[in-house]
Parts: C-alpha cells; structure tokens; sequence
C-alpha cells in the first residue's frame, strides 16, 4: 500500500489553526514545512502534497469571502517544496500548480529543478484552477464566472471540458520538455571544444490550441527523466485526464463499490488513451480525525465544527475514529483495486503524527506498508521505472523549422 | 569616510568565462554544485549569490551553441532550495519581466522572501525576442522600444501587489478565532496599456516588504530605469575608469527622482585570478584566457561578428579580410553580447584588425584580447588592495565576483581576499543584521515601501 499525505496550512478543518499545538503565526515559514516534511518522512510516506491556488482562498469554491476567522493567505508550493526538500532524504514532494494560466515551459524546469534539489523525489499535481476572479489576477483570458448551480449547462461543460483538455496539453509539454535533453547529452568532450552533444537535443515543436512551445528545456534532464505527474478528479472529464496524462489519480469514493467503480472508469479510460499497460496509481483520498477512540474523534470534530460555525463537509470522506479502524477501511478499499491513498490531516501536527505514529505501525503489523524506504527516488517507491527519453531512439533533425 | 566594501558570488553562468574543460570543473546542474558555492560565499560573508537567466538555448548558423556550458536550473526553485541550506546570504535571481505574469512573479519572490527570512531579490531583466517567445503562450509579442515601458510597469505592478498587504493582517488569535484583522486583505487594481488586472494578492507581506531590486541594463533608458526603480545595479563596468564614469553618471541621476546616493549600490561583476605572486596570477590568467577562447570558441565569435558561417578558417591565421555582414538577422540568437557586435560591425571589424596588426596577433589572439581579460589579476594582497581602492575611489560600491571554475573558485578568494579586507577593516567580520536588505545597508521599508509607482509619478 502507498501512503501519501496531504498538506494544506494548518489542517484541512477550518478552525485546525485555533487548536493547541497548531501553529498559525508560522504557516509563512520555511520552518514550519519543513518539520511536517520530516514528521510525514519519519512515517516512512511515500510522499506529500501541498495545495496551492493562485487566490485568496474562500469557503465558496467560486470567488472569494469576507471571513476573518479562517486562514488565508498562502505561499508558492513549488517553493515550499524546494525549501523543505533538502531537510528530507527520502520522502517524494508533490506541490500543485495551476494549469489555466501559468506557463508550461516555467513550470516544466522548475518541477524538473525541483527534482534536482530533492535528487529525484519531484512530481508535480496539475490543478486547472480557472475562476472568474483569478482570471482577473492575470488579465489576458476570460473565464466565464461559474455558479454551482450552472455546472449542467452544456455551455459550462464545454467549458470544463476545455479547460481539462488543456491541462492535458500542458502535461504533454511538461513531459516532452523533461525528455527534450536525453540522459547522456552533457559530454565536456574537450579534444572537440564541445559540452554537449547537441544531437541530443530536441525541439519539442508542441502546437496546440492554447499555446505552442518550441523548446528543448534549458534544464537538462532531471534526475527520475519523468517526475511524476498527479491530479485530482471526481467525475468522467477530470477521469481521463488522469488517465491519459498522469502516473496518480487522487479520487473521493464513498466507499468500497465506489472506489471499484471509480477505478473500473479509470481503466477503461486509459484503455482508450492507449495507455493500458501504463502504470496509473489510483489512489483514495480520505480526510482524517483521529484519536484513541472513535468517541474522541468524533468528539473533536464536533467541537472544531462549533468552533467554525459550519459542519465540515469535503468532497472526500470524512474519518473520524482510530487508526486500527482507518487501517481497516484502507484496506477493504485496497481490495477494490486502489494502490494507495492521499490522507488529508484534518488538523496538523496532531491528524499527522496520528499517522505517522498510529496508521503506519498498524498497516506494518499488518505487512501491508513498508518498514523501511526501499527506493531512492519517488519513482522508485512508486515502483515505476525510469523512463527512457522518447526522442532517444528519434532520428534527429536539428534546425530551425522551414 | 572609508566606505564599507560589498561583496556578491555570481554562480557561473553559460558563457565562456566558465572553464569546463579544467580538471577540477564540477556540474553545473546538481544541486550539490549550488549548495557548495553558496555555502562558500556565506562563509566569506557575502552579501549575495546571484544567478542569471536564459529562457531559450543560444544557437549559431541554426543549431544549438555547443562549446559553452549548456543547461541551467529554474531560478526560484533552486534559490528556495538554498534558503534551506544557508542562514544569512542573499539569493539574488534574474527573472525576465517579458515572459512572465505580476501576480506569479510578485508572489513568487514574496513567497521566496518569506521561506528564507528576507533574503530575497530580484535582477529585472527585459526581452522583446520572438526567437525566446516561442517557448512561451504569449510568443515574440513585444515592440523593442517597448520593453523598458513594460518592465517599468512590471515592476510598479508586482510592487503594488508586495504593498498590498499592510503586514498587521494576520492576527492568528486562537482565542477570539479572528486570523485576520480584515476581510479579503490584499486588494489591489492596476490599469494601464500593458496590464489590466484586479482581484487579492495572496500572500501576506515578506519579511523585506519586497526583494531587493537590481537592475542590469547599461543604456540611457536602462540607467534611468534604474534611478528610478533599483536598490543596486549589476553593471559591467569593472575597471577603474569607466566603472568611475559609469558611478558618477548613475548616482547623478538619482536627486532627479528624489532619492540620495546611498539609495542606489553600484555592483559591476568581475572576474579575478588569484596567485602567489603578481607574475604567477598573470601567468595563469594568460592560460585561463587561453582556455576560455579555445579555437572552437574563437571561432564562433568571429562568426559572431562577421555574421557569417565561417567554414574552413583557419583561427590560428589572420582575421578574415573581407568586411562583416551587416543585416537584421543575425546567425546568432539567444544571446545579448551580440548586441554590441551589430551595433557597427564594420567598425568593429576595423579595430579588432587594427589589434591584430599593432601586435602581430593572430585571429584567435584577438579574440582573447578582446574579450577575456580579467578584472582583478594578482596576489591576494594586491587584488584585495586593488579592490579597496576602487570602491574608496567610487568605482563601484563592491563587486559581484564571477569564478571561472564551478563550483570551487571562489573559495581561495574567500580563503585568501576576505581576511585581508576584513583587517583593512573594508569588510564586514560577520553578519551584522537578517536580510539582505541589512546586508546592503539599505534602510528597511516601512509598512507599505514607498512605491516605485509613486516615485516614477513624482
């Protein structure tokens, strides 16, 4: 079984910033990521997540909110990423990044430099994230304001459907720019005067829709040759960008049935992408609060809720109790063809080191989890192997295009 | 008043100072190699690295440049990675204004601010190029006479979005459950004929308020922009007297826009060799020049000026006769050196004959000459002596030093240079203050900075 956990300011729950042991005034620290990260690696994961969005965040998923009671305010997660990685050794980073109006040659070599400083534990999770109101942050796109209410409307699917298609374009370009330099392209070959070999650099030459980037990468290639590409999705549109472009699919099943199902659409959808032999994570992404007992989790989220003034819901599931019962409900789910899943702490530290300290020695009693990192690279604990450049075997032509 | 010396290592970048055919040339790409020589310059108590930029590999005659070091990291995440493995230096990164959004950039160095306690800062750099704009969604979009405008704005934008937040926002009182003082904080709205944008900065205010600003261009409008908008300059002026004709001209302009002389640092990069004696530096910086123009490299720099594909010549005979190609397209991209070449090329052409005829040079010869001699060549005593002098007679306000080994030659002049000038009493013993802002001597911001918006109006 893979674990991963997911990281988010102070914890998943809104009022997670006002428990004890929560610390609110260093969320804008180097520091405070840096202890998760090693808190999450003691805990043997096989990696972490960090949200991210390019807007304040809100509690209505549309535009922004007039709270004061809840965090706000977030820094770039590519850099947490990089500023916590080299206080690690072995556990994988994989921050999010916002596909509708970033550049994917930007976010292609920062991911790949990322993959240098971490020596090989980079990946990187698209997020469309198009909003009316971020699109006002960048000024040169529209994005029709969506209502949750229109999400029906054949024009809003269109849109959605759109806005997935381009992150597939982008996770395209992220990827052949990763493999525009091939492993053996550095030569410092000095009877020749030359560094490299240029035959083996490619232009890219990506045309699409949205953008067209020529490349090759001014990174060479990093260290896994493919970091590993994750995304989230809960229903059929955001399924196939999983399956045809990422190597983990965080998905919300309600339970068992769902969770076969979910990964069942999956499947066929890389079956129809021409990926079925490739390997695709699908993993269960399930919020946590837990305790000693079931009464005490239970007990907690009610009080974090009053505290909130709102009834937590998430579009994931909601555990409360014990890590021996979270253990059990990972594992049924397992049996329905899930590899592994995304933990979101509901409060950080204390829903963390339960992990770490609780969910972990019970899986490992159970012979279901590692008792030690077997692998160096994130690929490695994800048992993907390490691709070859697709240009490798390329006859090359180097040029300018006619 | 003797001046108080500062110092910057400038991670060696992909050009031929950089001798990657030495034995004792480490990666230019490993983490390893950055953390090394940050770490090196902190330990020389430098006030900053600093790291260049290049957004497409440089080509020649239509294929990929091969004889430099080739390949280089993401600027932000690898100065992200170097605040974890560092405490005090600055992390100075050149980020291009063309080819990237205010919001991204704006929060980006906030964010970069924030992981290393206000160490950050950002080298504005323009571009107009379509030849780099096919990397990117915009393409080569941009008029060149527009560039400095857009950087201009760039800048006021993204320190807009910096003074966005007040820094008392974020109250995190567990007990009255208020984490801010104030609904949807960061509000901001900027128009004019380059960017139309409104909404919520994200990020809370930095340590620094905003990265420390250097600029790099050397016109006329690059030099006022700087006046304008910079806390130091990156100039390439290293000796003695233009680097004294490039101070007066920059600080003289600097009561035009209401700010006073130690407002603005002025930090020419320059390369050293260091030896035992006097004649031993000088003898090894002849071979490191040789090194750096290796005749594949000599070369391409005579293409570069003549324009043309050279095929058959001969590097070790006379320069070519016949008179440089003189157009618009020119057979070498991505790189901005070039520049200077096409200026008058022809003229140039005349002068780099004239040399070769004065001193019986050979055409590879005239390409060391004229383009590798090294700023400070000597002893440790002379070198530190050498620059002391400069920076007392207000040639510079320090330097930013570039090595020709990755990523171990800065350590003798740390080993040997630093101490000397630390008894001179020229340069600081250890780190005094936390930011990069402190390192410079530059007065903190208040709340919110005075803008440069608000300046460039005034």
């Amino acid at each position: 079984m893979h674990l991963a956990v997911a990281l988010d300011g102070a914890g998943w729950h809104p009022a997670a910033w006002r428990e004890d042991g929560a610390q609110p005034r260093r969320l804008f620290t180097g520091g405070y990521w840096s202890e998760l990260a090693q808190q999450a690696e003691r805990g043997l994961l096989d990696f972490l997540t960090i949200e991210d969005g390019l807007n304040l965040q809100s509690d209505d998923h549309f535009r922004a909110d007039p709270r004061t009671d809840r965090v706000r305010g977030r820094l770039d997660a590519v850099l947490i990423a990089a500023r916590t990685a080299p206080a690690t050794r072995h556990i994988g980073f994989v921050p999010t990044v916002i596909t509708a109006y970033t550049e994917p040659f930007h976010v292609s070599k920062a991911i790949a430099t990322l993959d240098y400083v971490s020596s090989g534990r980079a990946g990187v999770r698209v997020q469309v994230g198009a909003r009316a109101d971020t699109a006002a942050h960048f000024g040169r796109r529209e994005s029709p304001p969506l209502r949750r209410d229109r999400l029906d409307d054949p024009g809003v699917r269109r849109q959605i459907a759109e806005n997935f298609d381009e992150a597939a374009d982008y996770v395209e370009v992220l990827r052949r720019l990763w493999d525009s330099w091939e492993d053996d392209a550095e030569i410092r070959d000095v009877a020749t005067g030359r560094f490299i070999d240029r035959d083996k650099l490619h232009y890219i030459d990506f045309e699409g829709r949205w953008f067209s980037v020529r490349g090759p990468s001014i990174t060479p290639r990093p260290p896994q040759g493919q970091p590993v590409v994750a995304a989230l999705g809960h229903g059929g549109v955001p399924y196939r960008l999983i399956a045809r472009s990422a190597d983990i699919g965080f998905v919300t099943p309600r339970d068992r049935a769902h969770a076969a199902e979910i990964v069942a659409d999956i499947r066929a959808e890389q079956a129809s992408a021409g990926r079925a032999g490739q390997a695709v994570h699908v993993f269960g992404d399930v919020v946590v609060f837990l305790d000693e007992s079931e009464a005490a989790a239970v007990a907690r989220k009610q009080r974090l809720d009053d505290r909130a003034g709102t009834d937590y819901r998430s579009d994931a599931l909601i555990y409360t109790g014990t890590a021996a019962g979270l253990a059990d409900l990972l594992e049924d789910w397992q049996a329905a063809g899930l590899s592994g899943f995304r933990l979101r702490p509901a409060v950080l530290p204390h829903d963390l080191t339960q992990l770490t300290e609780r969910l972990v020695p019970e899986l490992q009693r159970r012979g279901l989890f590692r008792t030690a990192y077997e692998a160096g690279t994130l690929r490695g604990l994800l048992g993907l192997p390490r691709p070859a450049s697709r240009y490798a075997a390329a006859v090359t032509i180097q040029g300018p295009r006619p | 008043m003797t001046k108080q010396i500062h110092l910057a290592a400038h991670f060696p970048g992909v050009n031929n100072t950089t001798v990657w055919s030495d034995p004792g040339a480490g990666s230019h790409i490993e983490f390893d190699s950055f953390r090394q020589f940050t770490q090196t310059a902190e330990r020389g108590k430098f006030d900053f690295m600093f790291l260049a930029e290049g957004l497409r590999l440089r080509e020649q005659n239509g294929k990929i440049y091969d004889l430099d070091v080739v390949g280089r990291p993401d600027t932000f995440t690898i100065l992200a990675g170097l605040a974890a493995v560092t405490e005090h230096i600055g992390l100075t990164g050149t980020i291009n204004s063309t080819f990237n959004e205010p919001y991204e950039v704006a929060r980006q160095f906030a964010s970069l601010d924030h992981l290393s306690g206000g160490r950050a800062a950002w080298n504005v750099v323009t571009s107009w190029d379509a030849f780099t704009g096919e990397n990117f969604r915009r393409g080569g979009y941009l008029a060149q006479s527009d560039r400095y405008a857009r950087a201009r704005t760039f800048l006021a934008t993204a320190t807009e979005l910096w003074d966005s937040w007040d820094g008392d926002e974020i109250l995190a009182d567990a007990g009255t459950g208020q984490f801010l003082s104030t609904p949807a904080p960061g509000a901001f709205r900027h128009q004019d004929a380059f960017f139309d944008i409104a909404g919520h900065f994200n990020v809370p205010r930095s340590p620094q308020g905003r990265p420390v600003i250097f600029q790099a261009g050397d016109s006329d409008e690059g030099r006022d922009f700087a006046a304008v908008s910079a806390d130091a300059i990156f100039s390439r002026h290293s000796t003695l007297e233009a680097g004294q004709a490039f101070y007066a001209d920059v600080k003289g302009r600097l009561p035009r826009f209401g700010r006073t002389r130690d407002e603005l640092l002025i930090l020419p990069a320059a390369t050293f060799v260091l030896g035992d004696t006097d004649a031993e530096a000088a003898e090894i910086a002849r071979e490191v020049r040789r090194a750096q123009v290796s005749p594949q490299t000599a070369l391409m720099f005579i293409e570069q000026l003549w324009n043309t594909e050279l095929r058959d010549f001969d590097v070790d005979g006379p320069l070519p006769a016949f008179d440089p190609v003189v157009s618009d397209t020119l057979i070498s991209k991505g790189r901005a050196s070039v520049r200077q070449f096409a200026k008058d090329p022809v003229a140039l052409a005349g002068e780099w004959r004239a040399r070769a005829e004065a001193g019986n040079l050979s055409a590879r010869d005239v390409v060391i000459e004229v383009t590798g001699r090294q700023s400070f060549i000597g002893s440790a005593e002379t070198i530190a002596g050498t620059i002391n002098e400069f920076v007392q007679a207000d040639a510079a306000d320090g330097y930013i030093l570039v090595p020709h080994i990755t990523p171990g030659g800065l350590t003798p002049f740390v080993d040997q240079v630093v101490p000397l000038l630390q008894e001179r009493g020229v340069f600081r013993a250890d780190y005094t203050g936390a930011t990069l802002r402190d390192h410079l001597g530059l007065k903190p911001l208040g709340r919110r900075g005075e803008t440069i918006a608000t300046r460039a109006a005034s």
